[in-house]
């Protein structure tokens, strides 16, 4: 399986996101630049966090219509796994690959510190490996999760079981029914606000968020059969 | 052409800067403050004279790029 970290300026957990997939399944891992406009060679594209293009305008506003994000369109329609971290969730957003909008936190506060997550979808295709309604133990580093969308488009989600994850506990940031991350109605995109790829082993405090890495591989290989490999 | 936009917070969508702003301008005895809201201006100078196409142009520009409008509204004016 191959997997591509996509770099824009001001990405800064793209290092954390390749050393996670080579941690937790060790499977082929590339950066991607911005600027690159063929992806076809990957079946999964991990849209890592930090600051795309400083935030400017709005978080994710510019990022998503680099060049490389038409790919990420495409690959997305074509049924491949997409997962947008933190800035990379706010850039699907953007980009109208998931639904609704990520504004800032209720606190105003940057809130940077582990939660409990609840799995409430454990049928995606990163979430396969968790149990449903499981809560894992995952970090947040984000001044603006706070998930927003209208009343008609979370009725959906929750119809859709687009709904992925759940804050457990105190709601960090404002954020919509507590929603810490949700797929597209076919489920093959997932956006959320924790980050997984620091949570990968307990001397980062947590290997709660190595089953994403481990599900992925996972569903990949069920869909090109159990021979595949690599 | 100038074209002035303004892309504002849609009413039902919270606005925590504004609730932080209002709350301080009433520390500061600025009772009268009922609410804030925190929007962004734009000055966009416009290499045309149509005024037809500016409006169409910064139109599509506005929802392109310039505001979201699942969190945002925008509106604009044209001058000269």
């Amino acid at each position: 399986m191959k997997f591509a970290v996509i770099v824009f300026p001001g990405s800064n957990c793209d290092l954390d996101m390749y050393n996670a997939v080579v941690d937790t399944v060790g499977e082929q891992v590339d950066y991607v630049w911005h600027t690159a406009t063929d992806l076809s060679g990957y079946d999964a594209i991990l849209v890592p966090g930090g600051f795309s293009y400083g935030d400017y305008l709005r978080c994710g506003a510019i990022a998503q219509l680099a060049p490389v994000m038409n790919e990420v369109r495409k690959a997305a329609a074509e049924g491949k796994f997409v997962l947008g971290v933190c800035n990379g969730f706010q850039v699907l957003t953007e980009a109208g690959l998931l639904p609704g909008a990520l504004i800032r936190n209720n606190s105003l506060k940057f809130r940077c510190h582990p939660v409990g997550l609840r799995v409430e979808n454990a049928n995606t295709a990163f979430t396969r490996d968790y149990e449903q309604g499981e809560v894992v133990t995952i970090p947040i580093a984000h001044g603006e999760g706070n998930y927003y969308c209208d009343e008609e488009t979370l009725a959906g989600l929750k119809a859709n079981g687009q709904i992925v994850f759940t804050y457990d506990g105190a709601n960090p940031n404002g954020s919509v029914a507590g929603i810490a991350g949700i797929s597209n109605e076919a489920g093959n995109v997932v956006g959320m606000m924790p980050h997984p790829e620091r949570a990968v082993s307990e001397l980062l405090g947590s290997a709660d968020g190595a089953k994403m890495f481990t599900s992925v591989l996972n569903a990949w290989r069920e869909r090109n059969g159990a021979a595949s490999t690599r | 052409m100038k074209a002035t936009v303004y892309v504002t917070i849609k009413e039902n969508v919270l606005d925590p800067q504004g609730n932080a702003v209002q709350g301080s301008l009433q520390t500061l005895g600025f009772d009268e403050v009922a609410k804030v809201r925190i929007g962004k201006y734009m000055e966009l100078t416009l290499d045309t004279t149509d005024r037809a196409v500016a409006e169409e142009r910064v139109k599509a520009m506005c929802e392109k790029l310039l505001a979201n409008t699942v969190i945002e509204d925008y509106r604009f004016e044209l001058e000269g």
